[in-house]
């Protein structure tokens, strides 16, 4: 049990700063850059962890706790997913529902800490953003929960195949770009402060506390690309390698998925933000209606 | 065919109607209008489950080529002729018409099963999708200042009566068939006519113009 634990906790740790160094790299080739390397995240949280931090006089010591709080959140929530064997209990979903709801209070709490107050507007921005975001992963979670009729994570995520995953993929798919601040929601390559959604929140943290905040964003990443994989591929009947290959694939096919999206599309005004997210919670409310429609005919 | 591909048109056919509640640019909902007309088209076919008599397939032709080309073709030309791209301030705005008509859209799937239908009809979305239908085209109707979302509004209305007369394919003669079509091709020609008056009357195509007499 305890070894499972720390290999999944490894497994997360390690692998999930992979992504954003995917999709820059998949950014620069649609570009025709030869871009950062794969592996920059990785350099970036080491120099970032050796450097010192800053701290506002404002500042209490919800500033330091808020982003600590947040990456255990996100990683209690990640280590909740089944990758490689089951590993949750009974109603682990809404757990994880709150889990994320938590980081994305803390982060929210530590930008107000620092009294700027373009810190407190990226926070508003986000929270905004999250409200609309987080109806339309509950409707994914409920149409899953319909379908399979169980609240655990293990169970619950082996789909049945049809017009209701592909739903459910579209619209995980949009909660995936807006929690995650990609484009067309956000920016993350913006240098204005007044454009920015979740960098304005971070605009005040430094050294070890930016690198904790950095890293939980991709674990939060790597989260919603399994989550997404594991919602609308059917593995129940593989092996474990078989099912790990899968897995491996789909989230990084996922992960291209964005390193195109941001690169073909622009980034959508703000008024239209709440129309879009507004699509994703239908998509994932008709995945529920076929779901329930379906087990009912 | 099956069951299952006619509900996946009628899906199609549902998605689509959500989009052209979504879409602000009038170019974007007559394309919109134009697949969802396509769509219709090839249902007839679908429904014969095989057996393809020489009318059903006169049907799908004319209602492809009327709901899929021709009205678009038109409304493309009354838009450009009245240099109008986009629907700035919509009576009911784009999200809140995008819920409702999504609310309309699951209360006709949920409710069509207490309509008295034929049991060869229960299975079909085709109740639900008509329902669906008439009420975005109402929504639209309702909710939209330009004349030529308007139009597009009634459009998605005559699909949804269209869609229900899905359910009569056999019963139904050609003839009533192809002189709704007639009708309903003729009627956006006339309002293509009007768009043009009411632009150059008025310099604009918002409805809102009209709804004060004068002299």
């Amino acid at each position: 049990m305890i070894t499972t634990l720390i290999e999944r906790l490894a497994f997360w740790v390690l692998i999930a700063p992979l992504l954003p160094g995917i999709i820059n790299r998949v950014k620069a080739l649609v570009a025709g850059r030869r871009g950062p390397p794969v592996l920059q995240l990785y350099y970036d949280l080491i120099k970032l962890w050796q450097k010192e931090v800053v701290l506002s006089r404002l500042a209490s010591a919800g500033f330091v706790a808020g982003p600590a709080v947040a990456w255990v959140a996100v990683m209690g929530a990640a280590l909740l997913l089944p990758v490689g064997g089951a590993m949750g209990f009974r109603g682990d979903v809404l757990v994880l529902i709150y889990l994320l709801g938590l980081g994305r209070f803390c982060t929210a709490w530590a930008a107000m800490e620092t009294g700027s107050a373009f810190e407190g507007m990226g926070a508003v921005r986000e929270v905004s953003y999250a409200v609309l975001a987080e109806a339309a992963l509950i409707a994914a979670v409920l149409s899953l929960s319909i379908q399979t009729g169980s609240v655990s994570l293990a169970t619950m995520l082996s789909p049945a195949p049809g017009a209701g995953a592909v739903l459910l993929a579209a619209g995980l798919f949009t909660v995936l770009l807006a929690e995650n601040c990609r484009v067309p929601f956000d920016d993350p390559n913006t240098h204005l402060e007044l454009t920015m959604v979740h960098e304005a929140m971070v605009l005040d943290h430094s050294g070890p506390l930016l690198a904790v905040i950095l890293h939980g964003a991709s674990v939060k990443l790597l989260l919603f690309a399994v989550l997404l994989t594991e919602a609308v591929v059917p593995m129940g009947g593989l092996t474990a390698w078989a099912a790990a290959g899968v897995l491996a694939s789909g989230v990084i096919t996922v992960t291209v998925g964005v390193g195109l999206v941001e690169s073909l599309m622009a980034r959508a005004a703000f008024r239209r933000v709440p129309l879009l997210l507004t699509t994703a919670f239908l998509l994932c409310l008709f995945a529920l209606l076929v779901a329930w429609k379906g087990t009912g005919a | 065919m099956s069951n299952g591909t006619v509900n996946l048109l009628i899906g199609l056919v549902m998605g689509l109607n959500l989009i052209a509640l979504g879409s602000s640019r009038l170019p974007s909902l007559i394309r919109t209008i134009s697949a969802q007309g396509v769509t219709l088209g090839v249902m007839p076919l679908v429904l014969a489950k095989g057996n393809i008599e020489w009318g059903l397939v006169l049907v799908a032709l004319g209602t492809v080529a009327g709901k899929g080309l021709i009205i678009p073709a038109l409304l493309r030309k009354a838009t450009r002729a009245a240099a109008v791209e986009q629907e700035n301030e919509p009576y009911i705005g784009f999200v809140s018409s995008l819920l409702l008509g999504a609310g309309g859209t699951i209360a006709a799937v949920a409710l069509a099963g207490a309509l008295p239908l034929l049991p060869e009809h229960a299975g079909v979305l085709l109740v639900p999708g008509a329902i669906a239908s008439v009420l975005t085209g109402f929504i639209l109707l309702i909710g939209r200042t330009k004349a030529i979302s308007q139009v597009c509004g009634f459009l998605i209305l005559e699909n949804g009566i269209y869609l229900f007369g899905m359910l009569l394919i056999r019963s139904t003669p050609l003839m009533v068939e192809s002189g709704i079509l007639l009708d309903v091709t003729v009627g956006v020609f006339v309002i293509g006519i009007i768009v043009d008056r009411i632009q150059r009357a008025f310099d604009s195509l918002d409805t809102r113009n009209l709804t004060t007499l004068r002299e």
